[in-house]
């Protein structure tokens, strides 16, 4: 009983895809693409973390429950932040101190909105 | 001979040696659970202010040194490798190539940890870009600093456990305790060590890279 023993080739491959995403990611912060840098930068994380997970965690090879784990944890991210950010964003809950440089990306109160309460 | 050192590594619970290595893995799995949650309100936290404070956020990002945090992710990711390299040797038993690649594993953590300190955290000192300390910029690139060291600092701390906790297994490993029917602690060591990876995988373009380079 040693479990599965993952051939060398498929960490080294899995490494090097590791580096050279790292080397991409830095790459292309200094391309210009707008807000999508931020989206790109988060998309090539997800890759890496997937190949961390699949591989080096050996989840490819393990029972489902221990993705149902995983998948849960990912779930519970989502819900943490997505519905803290749409609370956040949908409100004017957090002033603006005085004095401290903010950025209007939260949207402008639609007409007749009964999310803006002035 | 292989029978009873098989039974010796089999606690009485278990039906199995592969229950009992999947029981270990899924408890290690649902402390990584439990700390994508830890990290999760730090990563909601940012993402609300890092909206508020777009300047701040990209100003503060601009004064990391996006070289050395880039290189960093590449000796993390080397550990990563070591460290599932490790996990392979104990399951095949090769106890010399398991303490070599443990040993390689704790260096390259500590080597992560020693540009964090040296490199990074005390040159932001220097710089005055340290939080409640001597902070000299503005209100949001302040902000913007105390979720970089605490980030940071919590993942470093992460770290430190996982350094620790491969001494352990590598004073194991030199006593010749993990083999074929053995290995479930250092494959639940590494499950952590990759876990911690992944983190820094988010940490690096969110902190160093926010805004471009252009």
């Amino acid at each position: 009983m040693q479990g599965h023993v993952v051939p060398k080739k498929i960490y080294f491959f899995v490494f090097g895809a590791l580096l050279a995403l790292t080397a991409l990611t830095t790459a292309m912060a200094y391309v210009n693409l707008g807000q999508w840098n931020t989206v790109v930068a988060l998309i090539i994380a997800c890759c890496k973390a997937t190949l961390v997970v699949l591989f080096f965690m050996h989840l490819r090879w393990s029972p489902r429950l221990m993705r149902v784990v995983l998948l849960s944890a990912i779930l519970w991210l989502a819900i943490l932040i997505s519905l803290t950010t749409t609370d956040f964003f949908s409100r004017d809950w957090t002033p603006i101190p005085e004095g401290w440089e903010s950025s209007q990306l939260r949207l402008p109160p639609l007409p007749g909105s009964l999310l803006h309460r002035r | 001979m292989a029978d009873s050192h098989a039974a010796s590594a089999l606690a009485h619970q278990f039906e199995d040696l592969d229950q009992q290595h999947d029981a270990a893995s899924l408890g290690m799995w649902i402390f990584l659970a439990t700390e994508v949650m830890f990290f999760g309100g730090l990563f909601a936290g940012y993402t609300i202010y890092r909206n508020l404070y777009l300047p701040g956020f990209e100003a503060g990002s601009h004064m990391l040194n996006v070289t050395i945090g880039a290189l960093n992710t590449a000796v993390l990711i080397c550990s990563s490798l070591t460290m599932a390299l490790a996990v392979r040797a104990a399951q095949m038993g090769k106890r010399n190539t398991l303490v070599a690649f443990l040993i390689l594993t704790i260096v390259l953590g500590l080597a992560f940890i020693l540009v964090k300190l040296t490199f990074e955290w005390r040159h932001d000192y220097v710089e005055g870009l340290a939080p409640g300390l001597n902070f000299t910029k503005t209100k949001s690139m302040e902000l913007f600093f105390c979720f970089y060291f605490l980030m940071t600092g919590v993942h470093a701390l992460h770290m430190v456990v996982g350094v620790g906790v491969l001494g352990v297994l590598l004073v194991q490993a030199w006593k010749g305790r993990f083999g074929p029917d053995r290995y479930n602690a250092v494959e639940t060591a590494g499950l952590y060590w990759h876990f911690v990876d992944i983190i820094w995988i988010f940490l690096f373009p969110l902190l160093y890279l926010i805004g471009g380079r252009y």
